[in-house]
């Protein structure tokens, strides 16, 4: 059997045949593997919003008074029961950070509940207290720095996401489909402030949502709500007369590694230079 | 549920909480140094496809091989690595185009695509002798693979030839941009000091290519070896010029890249000194610097001196061994030494690699042994080392 190679020939039909019966196969392998998929998903379900809210109505703001925070760790233990975080030592939707500068020293001593020596003042990984290691130190300056997601105007962890499973809600908060997240950190990576973190059991990204489940039925984020010091500040910066509104009005605020780029909308007073 | 409790990393200084859990271990580490491995074994390929170099013929079509072998278990390491990887295929459905990670399976698939072709073409004429030759499910195999033209003129070689050198032109461009893209992958992330500079793509490309040429130098001479055929002193010493080259100027490039961070010192540099004096001294000092040098030593040596028979086959091979290491430790380096740097700045976490689990070291060895397996299989189907007679 003898074909030409340039001219029309059977074996360019035999050839478009091979191909068209490949995309059809292959089609249906994909189709297939969608619908699997779609059975593995209905596990890590979540998030939930009020139903009948409208989230084009509001702009949520969060702010920080550093000046105010003793470092009780409620708001971390509050936010680790609400929200179901992982109870241990590397997840966390917000943490606090404590400053102390030694007489002396240029440069301050830094810590959080994590830190192994807090731990075991704790007594477990679940449980969130400060140790007493500066009891006897000479101190010149020491203060509490609480961290959560700053809700970034330009998150550079929704630009990294493959699939866009995290997006940026119109009334201004990161959230993650749990159900599209494929689970390769890329976003854990790309965060510059560590906010986000993995969650083991669902094979998915988890972060800081602000509670959103509670803030959209007009509840403040659970780490607002149990802070006896009113440190931590929220509301809807589309209302004048809400907490937040009135703190950035009243107070001259800044926000964390403003360098990135990202815009953050968590609004801290008291930093320090020294604050990462 | 007790694989959801993760061994926190320990440190030293403050590392923000959650970076305890380090996000992207050993899967991680081979992804980038089997794509590399791609992206090099084509480079000596198009060398003689396209550039002309005809030294390199003992070794083209292998490279081609070589190539296609690495380039279909790179996505292995991802899907190991994704929490829920029955949801990859999301990543081509539903790109999200601003994530350099989306464009991964359009590249790959490209890649895929495009270097089995450039292997069908060169091996038409073996394909269809074989189609005529071999009986049973080889001989059906082939004859699949004729796709119905048996045909073999100067016509058709012309024809051969012509799309050979044209996907070689874009394989250049796809294998470059498919390993230019991975150091993209961390190149452009701002939150890492470690990673987030101008030069990553270009170092990784360039390590990629050093890489590629050293495990073919590698498996062209066991392979020898294990055939009882004589080793190609031409083409061993040209790919011992193209190891030489290339490994200069992936020095010169890495060299430049941390002296910039030393030498415009911002902040934090203390603690990238102190990264690279702790956790990652032995990755950076004796095997990816230490390596580098001493192969570089070598090479020199041999090509100043004109070096001839066993000296030649020794020092070469030794080159692209230490060069094999160096290259893996420069992506452990890079991807474990980025995570080590606290994004604060002012700590540094310790990675240990566990032994089992699905990110382990054993998992992470099998992964890396399947392209060999695979490349093994393709030489016995399509036996690139025939006599030159019927080579194109």
């Amino acid at each position: 059997m003898k074909w030409r190679i340039s001219k029309h020939q059977p074996g360019r039909r035999r050839f478009m045949r091979l191909m068209a019966s490949t995309f059809i196969y292959a089609g249906m392998l994909v189709s297939a593997s969608g619908l699997l998929g779609r059975r593995a998903m209905a596990v890590a379900r979540q998030l939930t919003v009020a139903p009948g809210y409208d989230w084009t109505r509001h702009r949520w703001g969060f702010g920080v008074d550093a000046t105010r925070c003793i470092g009780c760790l409620r708001c971390v233990e509050a936010c680790k029961i609400e929200n179901g975080v992982a109870q241990d030592a590397s997840h966390f939707r917000t943490w606090v950070e404590r400053y102390v500068y030694l007489k002396g020293k240029r440069k301050p001593l830094v810590d959080s509940q994590h830190d192994p020596g807090n731990i075991a003042a704790s007594g477990s990984e679940k449980t969130y207290r400060f140790d007493n290691r500066y009891r006897d130190a000479n101190i010149d300056k020491a203060f509490f720095v609480p961290k959560l997601c700053n809700q970034c105007e330009h998150p550079p962890c929704v630009q990294v996401c493959p699939v866009g499973a995290t997006f940026r809600t119109p009334d201004g908060v990161v959230l993650i489909d749990h159900d599209y997240c494929i689970g390769c950190q890329y976003c854990v990576q790309a965060c510059p402030y560590g906010v986000r973190l993995f969650n083991q059991a669902f094979g998915v990204t988890d972060k800081c949502t602000w509670c959103y489940h509670r803030v959209t039925r007009g509840l403040n984020p659970a780490c607002v709500e149990v802070c006896p010091v009113e440190a931590r500040i929220f509301g809807d910066q589309n209302d004048p007369e809400s907490p937040i509104s009135k703190f950035l009005r009243e107070n001259r605020t800044r926000v964390l590694k403003p360098e990135m780029g990202t815009s953050p909308n968590v609004f801290y007073v008291g930093l320090d230079k020294e604050v990462m | 549920m007790e694989e959801a409790f993760v061994h926190a990393a320990p440190f030293t200084g403050y590392v923000f909480p959650n970076e305890t859990d380090i996000p992207w271990s050993l899967m991680i580490v081979i992804y980038p140094y089997i794509t590399g491995l791609v992206a090099g074994s084509f480079t000596v390929a198009t060398f003689y496809h396209v550039f002309g170099v005809s030294r390199f013929k003992p070794v083209a079509r292998f490279a081609l091989l070589t190539s296609l072998s690495f380039m279909l278990f790179v996505p292995v390491p991802l899907l190991l690595h994704l929490g829920h990887p029955e949801r990859a295929l999301n990543v081509i459905l539903t790109p999200h185009l601003t994530s350099a990670f989306a464009a991964f399976g359009f590249f790959a698939a490209f890649y895929v695509i495009l270097v089995t072709l450039e292997i069908w073409f060169s091996y038409r004429e073996d394909i269809v002798a074989w189609a005529q030759e071999r009986n049973g499910w080889r001989g059906r195999f082939y004859r699949a693979l004729t796709l119905g033209s048996y045909e073999i003129s100067a016509t058709t070689r012309t024809y051969d030839a012509k799309w050979i050198k044209a996907l070689a032109v874009i394989g250049i461009v796809g294998a470059h941009g498919l390993h230019g893209y991975v150091g993209f992958v961390f190149g452009s992330l701002k939150s890492r000091e470690w990673w987030g500079s101008d030069l990553m793509p270009a170092i990784f490309l360039v390590s990629a290519i050093v890489s590629g040429i050293s495990i073919l130098i590698v498996l062209y001479l066991l392979i020898s070896r294990f055939r009882r055929t004589p080793i190609d002193k031409t083409c061993l010493k040209g790919l011992a010029y193209m190891l030489w080259g290339f490994l200069i100027f992936a020095m010169v490039l890495e060299f430049l890249e941390f002296a910039n961070i030393v030498y415009k010192g911002r902040e934090g540099v203390e603690t990238i000194m102190a990264l690279v004096a702790g956790p990652l001294w032995f990755g950076v000092w004796v095997l990816q610097v230490g390596g580098s040098v001493a192969a570089f030593f070598i090479l020199t040596y041999v090509i100043w001196r004109g070096t001839q028979d066993r000296q030649l086959v020794i020092g070469v091979t030794v080159s692209a061994l230490l060069m094999l290491i160096a290259v893996l430790a420069m992506r452990w380096n890079v991807v474990i030494g980025g995570q080590e740097l606290s994004k604060t700045m002012h700590g540094l976490l310790y990675f240990y690699p566990p032994m089992l689990g699905r990110e382990g070291l054993l998992a992470t060895s099998i992964v890396f042994a399947l392209p060999f397996g695979m490349l093994w299989l393709l030489t016995r189907l399509f036996p690139p080392w025939l006599p030159d007679a019927r080579q194109t």
